[in-house]
């Protein structure tokens, strides 16, 4: 076996996409399925240059949804699987994503959001919030991390894997353009050092033993004749999900209590929301911020108490209210308003959400 | 009381889900029979996977005593080829229809064929959709009736039926195994089958082997006229043999490739 690819704490200055190829290194991904599509190929890139190194493997398919199903096959095997995809190439993904979610494959899949609908643009969106949590003929059972910083893409790229294969519900790791080309200081570690086990991967094919005499054989289906079989199916899958939802659940939050204005943001544009909520609290304005962390399952037991005391609810996002729709439906009943500071496929800056803030007030 | 002698099941055929679940008439069954005997003769059961497709193949999703995936329409291959990827002492077998193969799935199969994946690929040929109620297939013949062709196939609108073996034996590099079978000819499909699965197993290249087949359900013929169509106007259209074997040199205008690309 080759030598650990991190031994220590090591920083470093590097793209987002260079953090994920590192961050997937570093949680013992076996192999990485990939189609070309910007902002994502770097991720590619690196893997393919680091991988031979530490005897990881490397496939590159003939499109997105060969991306998506290979990657399946290779969680399939019990190997620690993952691929990297953005816009139209996430529409694709969504088909084999959905045989993940009804057969509870522990698929990783990085995102980073390119412009949309369409083609759109390489650069940057939040646009693809609705698609990674609830594309596909089904449910939305998944686990979407949405990081804010490189930090947090080296961390949650490991935890997708362990989060995967401990609740067999596929999981992403939401990023972006801006993410994925941006350089800034981050630090890689071995999980291990840090007290992170990662977690067993075990195959649902190709197990040992003689099938069908020593035993049974691995039967494994998506197709059910009966109503009640899929629903019993389901309503079994949805209850695992709805149990694990509180464990898997996390936030950020700061001065967010009895806020006359709390900012909800997630990803990226949070670190916008969370300067502007500084600043205002600086110039005695009473602003709070509140990131959602897991996009789904989302942390609505966290929101609702704060938004319950705020005067004033502003979700800020590069999308067109795909986020806002999320708090609205978690918040259902609740009286506090809620506006939308929507800029899609537009970067926002610390200084429109303290506009957007002011303009509340 | 005298009981007739019955035909022997394939040890790796799973007695618990027979009788199968496909139609009277139908030539899953014989397809399947053939795969038993070969990966039987060849003592491969504890390490072989079998992944089907959607459409009728799917009904073999708990046919044999294998680790079996059934996986969506035309996706069979990228499935499996993951797996073999992951874990290369395993030998994949990608079983589907004619519409997964060469209508839904085609950019997989023109892609596997060129990358020469180690997958054993059995396409069943009967020239229609069958599980969605008979539609025109990829391989229904000219002037074919079926649900969406009800005056017949017109080549002229809708082309002519596609030749799979034909497109994978022109395009795969070479230690590729190409064939095509028929269920008329279990013996000599069971062959071309265990040499698809060998070709696998020495780590040749890929391996197709489309299986003519019949479905006198959708076709709504009788006994006679389902192996008439079959062995009359299927193999005429479709010819039964082998393509491409892997000691072969492929086509001459498939070029060696090149050492190296250009030098920056």
């Amino acid at each position: 076996m080759a030598t650990k690819p991190i031994t220590g704490e090591q920083r470093a200055f590097m793209t987002g996409n260079e953090v994920v190829a590192w961050a997937a290194l570093a949680a013992g991904a076996d192999i990485m399925y990939g189609y070309p599509i910007t902002p994502q190929n770097e991720i590619m890139h690196y893997w393919t240059r680091m991988a031979p190194k530490y005897e990881r493997a490397f496939l590159q398919t003939e499109d997105e949804i060969s991306a998506g199903f290979t990657t399946v096959g290779g969680v399939l095997a019990g190997k620690r699987a993952f691929t990297a995809t953005a816009g139209p190439g996430n529409v694709l993904m969504q088909e084999a994503m959905a045989m993940a979610e009804m057969m509870r494959l522990p698929t990783v899949v990085v995102v980073t959001q390119r412009g949309g609908p369409s083609t759109a643009t390489v650069i940057y969106s939040q646009q693809e919030l609705n698609l990674t949590c609830f594309g596909g003929n089904g449910e939305g059972l998944r686990i979407v991390y949405s990081p804010a910083s490189h930090d947090e893409l080296f961390t949650y790229v490991i935890k997708a894997f362990n989060s995967a294969w401990k609740y067999r519900f596929p999981t992403f790791v939401l990023g972006d353009g801006y993410q994925s080309k941006m350089r800034e200081p981050v630090t890689l570690f071995d999980p291990e050092e840090r007290g992170i086990n990662m977690e067993v991967c075990r195959p649902m094919v190709g197990l040992p033993g003689l099938p069908g005499e020593e035993r049974d054989p691995a039967h494994l289906r998506n197709t059910y004749n009966l109503e009640d079989e899929l629903y019993q199916v389901l309503t079994d899958s949805i209850r695992e999900y709805e149990a694990m939802a509180s464990e898997v659940a996390e936030w950020d939050a700061w001065s967010a209590d009895e806020a006359e204005v709390l900012v909800i943001a997630h990803g990226v544009v949070s670190r916008a929301a969370r300067a502007a909520v500084e600043a205002l609290r600086q110039g005695g304005v009473q602003a709070g911020y509140f990131r959602s962390i897991t996009l789904r399952p989302f942390p609505v037991d966290a929101l609702r108490p704060l938004a319950s005391r705020a005067r004033h609810l502003l979700v800020v996002e590069s999308a067109y209210g795909q986020l806002q729709r999320l708090v609205q439906a978690s918040l259902y009943g609740l009286e506090t308003p809620v506006s939308g500071y929507l800029r899609p496929g537009m970067g926002i800056t610390p200084e429109e959400v303290a506009r957007a803030v002011h303009s509340l007030i | 009381m005298a009981i007739a002698a019955q035909p022997q099941m394939p040890r790796v055929w799973r007695a618990e889900s027979k009788p199968h679940k496909f139609c009277p008439g139908c030539g899953h069954g014989i397809v399947l029979k053939a795969l038993g005997e070969a990966v039987d003769a060849l003592g491969i059961q504890e390490r072989t996977i079998f992944g089907c497709d959607i459409g009728c193949s799917l009904l073999s999703w708990d046919f044999f005593n294998l680790d079996t995936i059934q996986t969506h329409h035309g996706r069979t291959t990228p499935v499996l080829v993951g797996i073999k990827r992951a874990r290369p002492e395993l030998v994949v077998v990608s079983y589907m229809g004619d519409g997964g193969a060469y209508a839904i799935g085609a950019q997989h199969l023109v892609s596997s064929a060129s990358r020469n994946d180690l997958v054993t690929i059995i396409v069943v040929n009967n020239t229609v959709y069958a599980m969605t109620g008979g539609q025109m297939a990829p391989t229904t013949l000219p002037g074919q009736k079926t649900e969406t062709t009800p005056y017949g196939r017109d080549v002229e609108l809708t082309g002519r039926p596609m030749l799979g073996p034909e497109l994978v034996a022109a395009i795969a590099p070479p230690g590729a195994y190409v064939a095509r079978g028929s269920v008329a000819n279990v013996v000599q499909l069971k062959n071309y089958i265990q040499k698809g699965l060998e070709n696998q197993i020495q780590g040749r290249g890929i391996a197709f082997i489309e299986a003519l087949s019949s479905c006198p359900t959708n076709w709504r013929t009788n006994a006679a006229e389902t192996w008439r169509f079959l062995e009359k106007e299927m193999s005429a259209y479709f010819p039964v043999g082998e393509l491409r074997t892997p000691e072969e040199k492929p086509a001459a205008r498939l070029r060696e490739v090149p050492a190296h690309g250009p030098k920056p």
